[in-house]
């Protein structure tokens, strides 16, 4: 005799891509209230040896612990604790070395001028959590194992323009690039390095016992994993860079939102990890005693996003008018408690890249009529508007389950009534709603949130190239089918320049014609609330990577 | 005294039905056989169909990652031809089955271990919690619908029904929720969920961790077993043979132990078969409540990340326990009641 089902309904709330849309957004535009406070995680200082333990807890299971094969954001909380990359990203959007000697440049020779060209040197006191030394060996093997044709590689882009690698020495490793590839630092950031003695000695790769008691260069060693539980880890007393401090760290399954912050109140969690606090508990998060809690922003951008190749919104004036109709403010105050902060492009506002100088929108439902009239968009015998035998009428599709968008869609779908505009919201449950339906555009128009950006990378030409169409069989993402010969252009010559402060300019250019050709009308940019025992020092949100425990190296008790 | 008493302490129907051994043991292998032969085909229809509704449904293992940055569709399409997604669904059927038939369960599409090792880490969990609570619903179930039906229209029988009828209607969820306020958070005397404390494990630890949940899960089974033990004995007290063992002077006692007991606890063990594979299907609100990696958890994430490979292995696995809850049920009340033959 298990529980009653129908109070199943009530749980079933955080897959991945509805929690996308729980994890409720915003923060203050530019300013970024830090956690921890840059100052006091300086003043504490860490111990001399590692000390304590800290459990983290996620509401999603890491399961994929191989973090070249296919994986959701959690499993990357275990990656950046027992692997490292050639070099890492921190929260500014700065590279700085892990396992290279330095990052490779321009300036410093690292890369040639042209982008072909990469010459790396790596540590030389690196050593796997085994005692085997790390050397330029499992680089190649790294880049190599990730174009296998037989390894379900999860990333080949960039990857795949890799030729002639050669190991000049064990600390260093040269290749050529088929064509010159800007976001490949990026990329490259976010590569874990593999060990080729273990992982390249197993037959199938898919299925080598690795991936279930991984072997890295990390801060943390693998202990065990108790399935559908939790995941333990213990100090890697040899580590080549700063900490670790914690003598062991447990990553704890929480599946359930409300019992998440539970256990964070109880105090049966130390930090509270990816999908973090609810909106709905913000204000009671911060008053708690003994912790700390904060809005921080997210890379991911919530819009209404149109499917371009339908009739209704084929038309610039009709999408500028569903723009001036869409209430933002009411939305982003009454269903996100005010955290997320309003934008107008798909750049993160932190990031380098961002254009502060794009159109404000207006909300102005006049203006909205007026421009629908002036197109020649009449109201039918109902009141919806019609054109050319076109009414303007459309589905609005999201994740079903998601309640804080669906009472937004509903708030749209108002809204758009007022204007002689039809709604009919038509929603999914997750599986179908972003297979074919999405990435092949199915759909009419659908309120999503999406990070475009690679870590902290501007390329976006697989969102917003006219090559990236999956429905005209392309290999993007581009499911608005936005095509427009400007942005192409811009995303070429953006994807091969090195130096950023040339690259900024296409990318600002980039952001002002989408933001004048409104494929998807930007609602707001994410912002979490996160919260650490006090205690706990040196956790650090990063906008440019997809999980807390990016700098678990440094994390200590206080 | 002593030869009336001895008529009455042999359990009644034994007499009454005397049975041939002989027969009755070919008479069982035939229909133990036939059942087997039953349950196969069965089992081979549930796979059919379980399989072809799961790859039917739109979406799939790979949307997961649809939203992932960076990811194309280039890449969804060159994966799912590596994990052999690409494939008419007869084929990977047939491909399944075969390997199900050679003893390989197939390996989960999250973290690539084998099925039935997945399936037994968490039946561990759930045997543990389910164990626990079964055993205190049926105790204290058993004896509020026995104390209930004796004392028919009392005040503790009132109280007893309508406690069932609350227990009954509270959603787990809230109900897990407001024991761990009042018991973790204001009182502090119990932890607010989890199995055991990471690092602990003691036999100690264990126990403090289960008394909320078996008890949160127990309270919804207690008001089921009341109910049903509550009719069946007051089915039985109004039999001949009550009365009888009354009249002959027997303690209410040993009336109430081995004449209404016995036989009110009769239905409930098909109650019990019936239940062995929700019972080990594990309790997925109480084990998201508190937190306890049992069966529950597992369907529920398997189904979400469409892990095929480990929804099919419970599936069957579920199939196989209705099936052999059932037959267990059969066997046990053919095997205490005489009056029953299976055939």
């Amino acid at each position: 005799m298990s529980d009653k089902s129908s109070s199943s309904s009530i749980i079933f709330r955080p897959t991945r891509r509805q929690a996308l849309g729980m994890a409720i957004a915003g923060a203050a535009g530019l300013t970024m209230p830090n956690l921890t406070g840059a100052g006091r995680a300086l003043a504490a200082t860490p111990p001399s040896e590692p000390k304590g333990q800290v459990i983290v807890g996620f509401s999603q299971e890491p399961t994929v612990f191989n973090p070249h094969l296919p994986h959701i954001e959690v499993d990357e909380g275990i990656h950046f604790s027992v692997f490292d990359p050639l070099f890492g990203v921190d929260p500014k959007g700065n590279f700085f070395p892990a396992l290279a000697k330095e990052v490779p440049t321009v300036e410093n020779g690292g890369i040639s001028a042209d982008g072909l060209e990469w010459h790396v040197k790596l540590r030389d006191d690196v050593k796997w959590h085994d005692g085997q030394p790390f050397t330029a060996e499992d680089v190649k093997f790294t880049l190599e194992l990730l174009v296998d044709p037989k390894f379900r590689s999860w990333r080949r882009a960039g990857h795949e323009l890799v030729q002639d690698l050669t190991v000049v020495s064990p600390t260093e490793i040269k290749w050529k690039m088929k064509e010159p590839y800007a976001p490949y630092p990026s990329i490259l950031a976010a590569t874990f390095i593999v060990p080729k003695h273990v992982l390249g000695a197993a037959e199938d790769k898919n299925t080598a016992p690795f991936n279930n008691a991984p072997i890295g260069t990390g801060p943390f060693k693998w202990v065990e994993r108790m399935a559908g539980d939790h995941i333990e880890l213990a100090a890697n007393t040899d580590y080549f860079a700063d900490g670790p401090y914690l003598k062991s760290l447990i990553y704890k399954y929480i599946p359930d939102l409300t019992v998440l912050y539970t256990q964070f109140k109880t105090g049966d969690i130390d930090v509270i990890g990816l999908q973090w606090i609810t909106a709905d508990h913000y204000e009671e998060a911060k008053a708690l005693g003994g912790t700390s809690v904060a809005v921080i922003p997210a890379a991911t951008v919530e819009s209404l996003s149109f499917n371009m190749e339908r009739p209704q919104f084929k038309e610039l004036a009709v999408r500028q008018a569903l723009y001036h109709a869409l209430d933002k403010k009411t939305i982003i105050d009454a269903l996100y408690y005010g955290l997320p902060a309003p934008t107008e492009t798909y750049m993160p506002q932190q990031s380098f890249y961002y254009n502060p100088d794009l159109p404000k929108q207006e909300y102005d439902v006049d203006k909205a009529k007026k421009l629908l009239d002036d197109a020649g968009w009449v109201p039918g015998a109902d009141g919806i508007r019609v054109k050319d035998g076109v009414r303007l009428s459309f589905k609005n599709s999201t994740t079903a389950g998601n309640h804080i968008r669906e009472q937004a869609q509903q708030f749209i779908q108002q809204s758009y009534r007022d204007i002689g505009v039809e709604v009919m919201i038509s929603n999914l449950p997750p599986a179908v709603m972003w297979g074919d339906y999405w990435m092949k555009s199915e759909f009419d128009s659908v309120v999503v949130g999406i990070n475009f950006l690679t870590g902290s990378d501007p390329d976006t030409s697989d969102y917003l190239s006219s090559k990236s169409i999956p429905a005209k069989g392309g290999a993007g993402q581009n499911t608005w089918q936005y095509a427009s010969p400007e942005v192409d252009k811009l995303l070429g010559s953006g994807g091969v320049e090195f130096v950023p402060e040339k690259r900024k300019q296409a990318y600002l250019k980039i952001q002002e014609t989408v933001r004048n050709d409104l494929p998807f009308l930007p609602m707001f940019q994410y912002a979490t609330v996160r919260g650490h025992k006090s205690g706990v020092e040196g956790v650090e949100p990063n906008i440019n990577v997809r999980i807390d425990s990016w700098d678990v190296a440094t994390w200590h008790w206080a | 005294m002593t030869g009336s008493a001895c008529i009455a302490d042999k359990a009644p129907l034994a007499r009454l039905y005397p049975t041939d051994t002989k027969t009755e043991t070919t008479g069982m292998l035939r229909y133990l056989l036939g059942r087997f032969w039953q349950s196969l085909v069965l089992l081979l229809l549930v796979s059919v169909i379980g399989f072809a509704v799961l790859n039917l449904a739109p979406g799939g293992p790979l949307s997961q990652f649809t939203l992932t940055p960076g990811m194309t569709q280039a890449d969804l399409d060159r994966i799912a031809t590596q994990m052999g997604l690409n494939r008419p669904l007869p084929i990977q059927y047939l491909d399944w089955l075969s390997h199900l038939l050679r003893g390989d369960w197939g390996h989960s599409y999250r973290d690539g271990r084998p099925v039935l090792d997945i399936i037994w880490e968490h039946l561990v969990a759930t045997l543990l919690l389910m164990g626990v609570s079964t055993a205190i619903a049926i105790f204290v179930g058993t004896w509020i619908g026995v104390l209930g039906a004796l004392r028919r229209y009392s005040i503790f029988d009132y109280a007893a029904t309508v406690g069932a009828m609350v227990a009954l209607s509270i959603p787990t969820f809230w109900f897990g929720l407001i024991a761990i306020y009042i018991f973790s958070l204001r009182l502090r005397w119990l932890p607010a969920g989890n199995m055991y404390t990471i690092g602990n494990g003691s036999l100690g630890d264990y126990a403090i961790h289960l008394i909320m949940p078996s008890i949160v899960l127990a309270l919804v089974n207690v008001a089921v077993w009341s109910r049903y033990m509550r009719t069946a004995t007051l089915d039985v007290i109004s039999q001949d043979f009550v009365r009888t063992a009354r009249a002959k002077g027997l303690s209410s006692r040993r009336v109430l132990i081995r004449h209404i007991l016995g036989n009110a606890l009769l239905p409930m063990i098909t109650l019990l078969g019936l239940q062995l594979p929700t019972i080990l299907g594990g309790a997925l609100v109480t084990e998201t409540v508190f937190t306890w990696p049992g069966m529950g958890r597992l369907f529920l994430d398997s189904l979400g990340y469409s892990d095929y490979p480990v929804v099919m292995g419970l599936l069957m696995m579920s199939a196989v326990l209705v099936l052999v809850g059932n037959l267990a049920a059969d066997l046990t009340v053919a095997f205490v009641d005489p009056r029953i033959r299976l055939s």
